[in-house]
């Protein structure tokens, strides 16, 4: 049960980063602030009789709008052994502070709150990889809500990550919170899926982001 | 009998052998039928070659003549003495023509040269075929375009020939885009493919590479695929093959080669993205490379480019067992991956396929490495994952400007150890 010291940059220490980085981007991200995996420092592997497999990592990640700022973390997370249907357990913690988003988030949840028609958008980013700076706050939000259906969904062979959103519609609400209904294309890396995802997602500035029903859409018969 | 004269005296009007110099179109309005008659009649006169861009046909009308400058005076007097009105619309018709081409030219000339051809940009498979002839129209004596063989829906499969001479010399193989979706391979191509023919004869080592080995560049290798992300689907990987017996279109053209083919690294499903195909080289895409290759006898080094992930990868993906020569394409690839950081700080990661990324079986570069073509490798470009295949535009020449100096690492070290 001793862990074993695995490289940092090949799988599976990069697909055990990619879900903690998942996980944490969830838990602390805004439409103002995501988080990104920027190195795997260190990884071990503990091989737990009739439990599981636990990774300890390091991790540095770096805040997606500004490159140059960088936290570092250590993660752990354990994959069920058996039950496919347990979600992998994660715990982490951030060292130092991360970049305050208030106002941006303000700003953001202003603009929504006072729009006249719920907004509607699609392809973000589009074929050429541009996302408008109006849509950046909605391309983040749901860069951190897919945070929980890649960590709800992973498993030790494969590595999600969010390739587009296709569709992104407002629901309106009559109290305070923001919600919004995504379609988006999950890309997992192991079997080169492109995955099409429903989620509903709740924001708040000072609830965080909540992802309160998701489900996994079937491929298009014509592609 | 009036007429008659006049008319003679048109037809003894010389004609000339010059083309459109001095010829002028005149626009005249006939007031009556008469005149409408007359004008008629002026224009069967054969020997006045004369030319109606615009008929006569009823009084107050303009009819538009162009008169060859010969037969221009002889006109200008019938049309007087008999009182019709004419304007000049155009005083010499060649120096119009003159304007027209010179300013054809010029448009002609910034579409045509490659200088002007925006790699910053992601564009489609008639402008990338389309700047492929141009390259070798501006580098006629390095570059050649070569067609292999043609995809499943009869595209023609094109490769650019790099070479200065010799016969059948010893040879580095370059593709991108076999997968489609990996749009920022097929446009590090169209850029790297110009670098290469600028820096000959600029850049010592890609000078010192091309005066003794050629380079065969496939560009667009799965131009299906390609056609239909463009069309239809941005996220399409595969070919566009129909299956028998399933609705689902594509063979992963990445797991179809014959190595390892058919193992757990590929998938026997039709729907799947990493579909093997029925057998392998099944793929028309895939044979015409697997042919070429072959039938050249003399390639040294196959570099295969994919996104993303930025990586650096080498053979095997079939078999955890390490290639024969692990450690001297590990070493390579560490000072590629080097060289290549230090251009914008871009960090890759490098190894074997089965160690760094996943298992895969019938890839390219593990097919030419079995084949005994010791330099295989492959790229995974920018980025990790947040844009992953919508990598944005102006990623373009940055990636490409980052990736050349780790391609003439391998290039020069294949130079420089002749097998």
């Amino acid at each position: 049960e001793a862990a074993m010291e695995l490289p940092p940059s090949h799988y599976p220490a990069s697909r055990a980063a990619a879900l903690a980085t998942g996980y944490a981007c969830y838990r602390r991200g805004s439409p103002g602030r995501g988080l990104a995996l920027r190195a795997v420092r260190r990884a071990r592997r503990q091989d737990i009789d009739d439990v599981g497999h636990k990774y300890h990592l390091e991790l540095v990640l770096e805040d997606i709008l500004d490159k140059d700022s960088t936290v570092n973390c250590t993660a752990e997370v354990l994959y069920h052994l058996g039950n496919k249907n347990i979600a992998p357990d994660v715990q982490f913690t951030i060292e130092g502070e991360l970049k305050n988003t208030d106002e941006a988030d303000n700003i953001f949840y202003n603009r929504i709150k006072t729009l006249e028609k719920e907004l509607v958008a699609e392809n973000i980013p589009d074929s050429h990889g541009n996302v408008s700076p109006e849509m950046e706050p909605i391309h983040l939000l749901a860069w951190v809500a897919s945070g929980y259906v890649i960590w709800q969904n992973s498993k030790e062979n494969t590595k999600f990550q969010l390739a587009q959103i296709k569709h992104v519609k407002q629901v309106k609400r009559s109290d305070e919170y923001l919600e919004f209904d995504y379609l988006i294309l999950l890309h997992e890396m192991v079997s080169q899926e492109i995955i099409p995802w429903q989620m509903r997602v709740l924001w708040h500035p000072q609830h965080g982001v909540q992802v309160t029903q998701d489900s996994r859409q079937p491929k298009q018969a014509s592609e | 009998m009036k007429i008659l004269l006049v008319f003679a005296a048109l037809v003894a009007a010389a004609y000339s052998e010059q083309l459109f110099v001095g010829d002028q179109v005149l626009r005249i309005t006939a007031s009556d039928e008469e005149q409408i008659t007359l004008l008629r009649v002026l224009g069967e006169q054969a020997e006045l070659q004369l030319d109606f861009w615009r008929h006569p046909t009823s009084p107050g009308y303009p009819a538009d003549l162009r008169v060859p400058f010969p037969s221009l005076q002889a006109v200008k007097i019938f049309l007087e003495s008999n009182s019709i009105s004419y304007s000049i619309m155009i005083e010499d018709v060649q120096e119009l023509l003159d304007e027209e081409k010179k300013s054809m030219m010029k448009s002609r000339r910034i579409e045509r040269s490659t200088n002007m051809f925006d790699f910053a940009s992601y564009h489609t498979i008639e402008e990338i075929y389309d700047w492929m002839d141009m390259l070798v129209d501006d580098h006629p004596s390095l570059v050649s375009k070569i067609e292999i063989g043609q995809s499943y829906e009869n595209r023609p499969l094109y490769v650019l020939k790099f070479s200065t001479g010799g016969s059948n010399r010893p040879a580095i193989w370059l593709d991108t885009g076999i997968h489609s979706r990996e749009w920022i391979t097929q446009a590090t191509g169209i850029w790297t493919a110009n670098k290469i023919a600028e820096e000959y004869g600029q850049d010592p080592s890609i000078t010192s590479i091309l005066d003794s080995m050629d380079i065969f560049f496939e560009i667009i290798t799965n131009p299906d695929g390609f056609a239909f992300t463009h069309s239809s689907n941005r996220m399409w990987r595969k070919t566009r093959s129909i299956n028998t017996g399933s609705r689902c279109v594509g063979v992963d053209p990445n797991r179809n080669w014959d190595a390892g083919f058919g193992g757990s690294g590929s998938s026997s499903n039709p729907c799947s993205e990493t579909y093997r195909g029925p057998y392998a080289h099944s793929e028309s895409e895939v044979k015409a490379v697997v042919d070429f290759i072959s039938s050249h006898g003399n390639m040294k080094s196959v570099i295969s480019i994919h996104s993303y992930s930025q990586m650096l990868l080498f053979p095997y993906g079939y078999t955890r067992v390490p290639a024969p020569d692990h450690q001297e394409l590990n070493e390579l690839a560490k000072k590629a991956v080097s060289d290549l950081a230090a251009v914008y700080g871009t960090k890759y990661t490098y190894g074997s396929i089965v160690d760094t990324i996943y298992m895969a079986d019938g890839t390219t570069v593990d097919w030419a490495y079995d084949n005994g073509v010791k330099y295989s490798f492959t790229f995974e470009l920018r980025d990790t994952g947040r844009y992953g295949f919508l990598l944005p535009s102006n990623q373009i020449i940055p990636t490409a400007t980052e990736t050349w100096p780790a391609l003439l690492d391998i290039m020069v070290h294949v130079l420089e150890n002749p097998y």
